[in-house]
Parts: structure tokens; C-alpha cells; sequence
């Protein structure tokens, strides 16, 4: 008999750290992730990481690359000033929904069509997870929230926001695609997705998009289990997976 | 390189560029835009980078996003652009990351006006953003001192991890002067221990951050951060004294403003009146120990701003009880003139 | 079929279940164990791994190492 082992821990994983994430939330699973890609891509010396204001502003703590760490929304400029300065360098930034898609909207519209050659890993959980369960651009259409306790109106918030189409109306992207880490079958194609996109960086084709539909059990009110079958049931409805923008496809 | 016949603006931009900075991050104001508009011409052909942001706020984050990696890098606006700065910069001081900014002043509040003025004093030297933070404001009064001020600013940011700020009027960036811009190296100061994209050279991975949520963290955070700005008011203030010593009328003002009273100055010196001014160079740390001493030996002391009195409150912490102060301002886009301040001064004699 | 198991460390799971529900072959529980942090850990309780890392990939807090299991000739 012999053993060997398959899988283990990412090397860019911090060592002995516990997060300070729920049980069963998809912050988790997207650093793990990002840590496999970084591995699998041998890039940890070189990759510098933007954490958000959102649940995931301590993200510095679990992956184990250089962070700065970028006022509220404002990753993507930060980013741009990381890889103009060092273009040797793999910049990305990991941001909440309520990050890039409300306070932070003007600053992800402008990084994604300078085409800055940076990555961007967009986590929507269709909440403000961090200050207690608000409700976020990406509210759904009756979906309950602490600032939208009857669920979301339409005629008073808008339709939640696609993010990956609105910015895949512009010319210079990349890279634009929406994944979702709900279970494991969507994981894999998460993992082909988030690689594709530091890749598309490292050559230089330009900037990369991955919108991640997440959940948030906690503010959901939901098991994780649960919760991710909602993520399934109700926001791949209205989020639909797939390829937005594909620089290799458009250059076919 | 000899003496050349320069805009200020665009002398500003000469000088940043000859002390080494190569990136420019920024967004279209009156009275400054020159300062973009140069870096846009130059900084790609010397392997640099002009990025036009799509706000300010957006501009302050690319700056912060360039001093992280240890370079040097400069942004200028005007007052309302730098109000939407103040959040950047809150985050660039609490993360301690070298920038230079450059703030051209023109009238406020709001919107205010496009013509000079000297209204963000306040907001330059007693916050703007949130927070116990502190810039380095250094005010020039002419176009020379504007080019070497700048250069200065670089060598402080980087002495220090903090943001640097040229408070400049209106003025001074529309005025046109002869100045001479040297080659600057300045001091080499090493950013790997602590600048971003370095893991390969320094062995491991760097942080850079303000938040700090145990309240025990936080408080040495800010305790380091004030010995730092305790080391500034030690060994940054700078000022000029002019006639100052023996003035009955010591004025205080800065930046165009302090021009302009000196020539009133020479004027009245020559009828035999003793009128004198100490000029802070540094607006912090504010030069506190001369005027105070000076203005202990004076009868009045004059002060002169292009606002409604902002500077005033520093001066009257410095002079305290003993001297009476007075201010004379003009806000809006006026400036003094030689002939209504010598009238001043005669009335208060 | 490949044959497997697990090993959970176990102080960094959380109970989430997530990778009880993502396992093909149900061979992962919540055990009766409690950690420092107060959850506790899930364990395999039967044989039936195949090794597909399916709770691995799934588990937020990376706390599942797969072996694959081979007969030596
Ligand atoms: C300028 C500013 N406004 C508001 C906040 C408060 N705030 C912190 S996190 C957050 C929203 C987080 O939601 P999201 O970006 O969706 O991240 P999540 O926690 O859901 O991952 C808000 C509003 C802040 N920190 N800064
Ligand atoms: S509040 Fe929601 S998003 Fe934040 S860690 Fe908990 S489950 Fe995750
Ligand atoms: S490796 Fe596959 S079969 Fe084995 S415990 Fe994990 S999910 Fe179940
Ligand atoms: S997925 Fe991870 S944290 Fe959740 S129960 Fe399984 S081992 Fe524990
Ligand atoms: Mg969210």
C-alpha cells in the first residue's frame, strides 16, 4: 500500500492562521482558490494583493503575498498606481459588492477600460456582509435585507446590478467572466476562470474581470449548506455563469 | 541648468521632474492644470507614466498605489479637488507612504472661485481627512521657492513615510518667473524594508495598512505616528524673518500674501517705520518659537491671509495674551495691494 | 475506482458541512469531537473514499488533506 497525498494545504496559505470568516462562508473558499492559482502559477514572490473594506479586509492575514490594504472602493486605483510603478510585478484586487459596485463603481468603470493589466476578483454575496446584512447594489428583487426589511422594491433601489455586463459593454477588457464557488462543480470552473485571468495579466493582454457569486450565511439567515443552494436557486437566475469577454475569442 | 523664464505651474512640474519622480497621477482644476498637462508631455518619454484619473479621489489612490511600491510620486489639484483627496490622504499618512501633493489654492468654499486665495489652510494643516494625521505643508512665496521646495518635498516624504504638501496660490502658478531648476538626487533612502513588490529581495511579504482593530494596536499605531510628527516639529520648521527683530508691527502671512507685504515693508522701513515679518516656510509644523519671540518685543502683530483668518488662529496660539493681533484678509480671489497694507500698517502705528 | 481518505485538521474546521454535502461517496460526518475554537470537526466515519477531493475544494478554511490510496505491486 501507498499513500500519497493529493491535495494539502496552498503553500501561499499563511501557516496557522484561522480566519475570522463564519462557517461556510465563500470568502474561504475564493482565497483558497487564489492561493492554488497563485501556486500553480509560481508567482507569490511577485504578486501584490489590494484587500477591500468588507468582510475580506483582513485577507492579508491568509494569503501570504504583499497587501495594501485600500479605502473603501478604491482598490482599482490603488492597483493602478501598484502596476504603473512596478509592472513586473502581478497586481489584483478583491472586492465586496458593496466595494466595487457601489461606493467604488467610478473607480472599477475606469480600471477596466484603461485596461490596466491588473486582475480583479469580485465577490458578490448580494449583501453588505461587514456592517450586519445591508442591502447592496446586488440585492435581489425582494430579497430581504437590514435596509430593505419589506425586500428589495424595484421602484425605490433599482434592479440589482450586473456587473459583469455592464462593464463588458466596454471595448478594452480582457477578460470578463462570472463563476460561482456554490459547490463543487461550479468551484473547478471558478479556479479555470481566476487562473485564465492572473495568465491574461502576466501576458499582458490586458485587465481581467472574475465576478464570484459567494453567499453570506450569516446575514442570509441561512446553513451554509442552504445558503449556497440559494446562491444556486435564486442568484445564478438573474446572474447567469459564463465568458462576458474573452480577448483570445475576439482575436479568433 | 541656467535661469529660464517659467510659469509657475509648469516650473513646479520641472522641479518634480529633475528630483526623480517619474509618475504623475491627476485630474483637470483651474489654476494647475499646466501641472498635468507637462507631466502628460514629459513623463512617457523619460519611462515614466501620466495617468489621467477619473476623480480625484480615484488620483489620490493612484498615488497611493505608487509611493506603496517606494517611488516617487506627485499629484496636483486645486481646493475642491483636494477635498476629495482628504480620504486618500487620511489613508496614505495612516499607512505611512510617501506622495507629493500639490495644491494650487483658489477661492472657496464649494465651488467658490477660480481666482487665488489661500482658504485651505485649515484643511492642509488641521486634517481635511479623518484622523490623527499629519502633512507637511510647505508654503513658497516665489517661483524659486516653489522649485526648490518641491524638491525638498520629495526628500521629506521619504525621510519620514508621509505625505508632503505644496501649498501654493493662484498666483503663484499663473505667475511667470525666472527660476533655475537643478538636478536633484536628494538623499537615498531605502524602500525595500518596507515598500511593496520586494518579497523576492527582502525574504518575505510586507503589509502595508491602517486598520487595526484591537484597540491596544491602534493606540501604538498613533502613538508612532505622533513621534513622527513630534520629530517634524523638531527638525522641519522652517520660516524667513524679514526685518523682524526690531519690528514694532511684526506681520505674519505666507505664500504670495508675504510677497506682497514686503515690498509695503521697504516702503515703510524707508519713512522710518519698524515694521517687520516672520514667514512660515513650514505651515506645519508651524514655526511657533520665533513668533512668539519675536512678537514679544513687538507693539502689534499684523495678521495677513487671503481668507477669512485661518493662519490668525496659529499665530495668536503663539503670541498668546501679550501682544495684541489683528488680521487683515481678503477672500474671494483678491489679493492686497502694497498701497492698502501700508495704510494698515500706519493706521495701527 | 481510486481509493482514498481524508485527514481533517481539525482546528480549522469550522462545521460548516459544506464538504459533508459535497462529498459523493457520504463519507464525511460532523464527529462528536470539539476543537479549541468550539466546532466541531468533521471526520471520516466509513471507508469509500475515492479521492476526488470534491471536500477539499469545497472546504473555506482548507482544513482537508486527500490521500490517494495504491496497492503496490
Ligand atoms: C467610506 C466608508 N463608508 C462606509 C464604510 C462602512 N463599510 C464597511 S464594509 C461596507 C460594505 C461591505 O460590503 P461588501 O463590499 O459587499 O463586502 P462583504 O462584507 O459583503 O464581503 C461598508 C459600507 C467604510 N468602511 N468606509
Ligand atoms: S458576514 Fe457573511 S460575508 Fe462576512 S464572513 Fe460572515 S458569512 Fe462571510
Ligand atoms: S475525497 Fe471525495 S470521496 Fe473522499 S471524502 Fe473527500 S469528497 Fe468524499
Ligand atoms: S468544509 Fe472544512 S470547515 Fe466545513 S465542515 Fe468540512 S472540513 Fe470543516
Ligand atoms: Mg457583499
Amino acid at each position: 500500500m501507498k499513500e500519497t497525498k493529493i491535495y494539502e494545504r496552498p503553500k501561499s496559505w499563511k501557516k496557522g492562521v484561522h480566519t475570522h470568516y463564519c462557517p461556510g462562508c465563500g470568502h474561504g473558499i475564493t482565497h483558497r482558490i487564489l492561493c492554488e492559482v497563485i501556486d500553480e502559477l509560481g508567482i507569490q514572490e511577485k504578486t501584490i494583493g489590494i484587500a477591500p473594506v468588507g468582510c475580506a479586509a483582513m485577507m492579508y492575514d491568509y494569503i501570504d503575498v504583499d497587501f495594501c490594504e485600500a479605502a473603501h472602493g478604491r482598490a482599482p486605483a490603488l492597483a493602478t498606481g501598484l502596476k504603473r510603478t512596478r509592472p513586473d510585478q502581478v497586481v489584483f484586487t478583491y472586492q465586496g459588492d458593496g466595494d466595487l459596485a457601489s461606493i467604488g463603481t467610478a473607480e472599477i468603470v475606469h480600471v477596466a477600460n484603461r485596461g490596466e493589466k491588473i486582475t480583479t476578483i469580485f465577490i458578490n454575496n448580494a449583501i453588505y456582509g461587514m456592517t450586519g446584512g445591508q442591502m447592496a447594489p446586488t440585492t435581489l428583487v425582494g430579497q430581504r435585507a437590514t435596509t430593505c426589511p419589506e425586500g428589495r422594491d424595484p421602484n425605490l433601489a433599482g434592479y440589482p446590478m450586473r456587473m459583469c455586463e455592464l462593464l463588458a459593454t466596454l471595448k478594452t477588457p480582457a477578460y470578463i467572466a462570472r463563476v460561482s464557488v456554490a459547490q463543487p462543480k461550479y468551484i473547478i470552473e471558478a479556479k479555470k476562470a481566476i487562473k485564465k485571468a492572473f495568465e491574461y495579466q502576466i501576458s499582458g493582454k490586458g485587465y481581467s474581470f472574475v465576478e464570484v457569486l459567494s453567499n453570506c450565511p450569516t446575514n442570509w439567515g441561512m446553513q451554509p449548506v442552504k445558503a449556497f443552494e440559494w446562491t444556486v436557486s435564486a442568484m445564478m437566475p438573474y446572474y447567469p455563469l459564463g465568458v462576458f469577454k474573452d480577448f483570445d475569442k475576439e482575436a479568433e | 541648468m541656467a535661469r529660464v523664464l517659467m510659469k509657475g505651474t509648469e516650473a513646479i512640474a520641472e522641479a518634480a521632474i529633475q528630483a526623480g519622480c517619474k509618475y504623475f497621477f491627476g485630474y483637470p482644476i483651474t489654476p494647475q492644470n499646466e501641472i498635468p498637462e507637462y507631466m502628460s508631455a514629459k513623463l512617457p518619454k523619460i519611462g515614466g507614466a501620466y495617468v489621467q484619473a477619473e476623480s480625484e479621489v480615484a488620483a489620490i489612490n493612484m498615488v497611493m498605489g505608487g509611493g506603496a511600491t517606494g517611488t516617487k510620486i506627485m499629484t496636483s489639484s486645486s481646493s475642491p479637488g483636494i477635498s476629495l483627496m482628504s480620504e486618500g490622504l487620511s489613508y496614505i499618512a495612516g499607512c505611512e507612504i510617501p506622495a507629493v501633493i500639490v495644491n494650487v489654492m483658489r477661492a472657496g468654499p464649494g465651488l467658490g472661485g477660480i481666482l487665488p486665495a489661500q482658504g485651505d489652510y485649515f484643511q492642509a494643516t488641521k486634517g481635511g481627512g479623518n484622523g490623527d494625521y499629519r502633512l507637511l505643508v510647505l508654503a513658497p512665496s516665489t517661483l524659486q521657492e516653489a522649485v526648490d521646495l518641491t524638491q525638498l518635498a520629495f526628500d521629506l516624504a521619504f525621510k519620514y513615510r508621509n505625505p508632503v504638501m505644496i501649498l501654493a496660490d493662484g498666483f503663484m502658478g499663473q505667475m511667470m518667473e525666472a527660476v533655475e531648476i537643478k538636478e536633484y538626487k536628494g538623499q537615498d533612502y531605502d524602500v525595500v524594508p518596507w515598500a511593496l513588490g520586494n518579497m523576492e529581495k527582502r525574504g518575505k511579504r510586507t503589509i502595508l495598512k491602517s486598520l487595526y482593530l484591537d484597540p491596544g494596536d491602534l493606540e501604538h499605531h498613533n502613538i508612532k505616528l505622533n513621534e513622527k510628527y513630534k520629530k517634524m516639529q523638531e527638525e522641519e520648521v522652517r520660516y524667513e524673518e524679514f526685518y523682524a527683530d526690531d519690528a514694532d508691527v511684526l506681520i505674519a502671512a505666507f505664500g504670495t500674501t508675504a510677497r506682497i507685504a514686503k515690498s509695503a515693508i521697504v516702503n515703510l522701513r524707508k519713512e522710518g517705520k519698524k515694521v517687520g515679518m516672520v514667514r512660515p516656510i513650514t505651515l506645519f509644523p508651524f514655526p511657533y518659537d520665533v513668533i512668539k519671540e519675536r512678537a514679544s518685543k513687538a507693539k502689534h502683530v499684523l495678521v495677513m491671509e487671503m481668507n477669512m483668518g485661518q493662519m490668525l488662529e496659529d499665530v495668536k496660539l503663539a503670541v498668546g495674551e501679550r501682544t495684541p493681533v489683528s488680521f487683515f484678509g481678503h477672500a474671494g480671489g483678491i489679493s492686497h495691494s502694497v498701497k492698502e497694507i501700508e495704510e494698515k500698517i500706519r493706521e495701527i502705528l | 475506482m481510486a481509493k482514498g481518505r481524508v485527514e481533517v485538521l481539525e482546528e480549522y474546521c469550522k462545521s460548516c458541512g459544506l464538504c459533508v454535502a459535497a462529498c459523493p461517496m457520504k463519507v464525511l460526518r460532523i464527529s462528536e469531537k470539539i476543537n479549541s475554537k468550539g466546532y466541531r470537526p468533521v471526520e471520516q466515519y466509513k471507508e469509500g473514499c475515492i479521492a476526488c477531493k470534491m471536500c477539499a475544494m469545497t472546504c473555506p478554511d482548507a482544513a482537508i488533506e486527500v490521500y490517494k490510496i495504491e496497492d503496490n505491486q
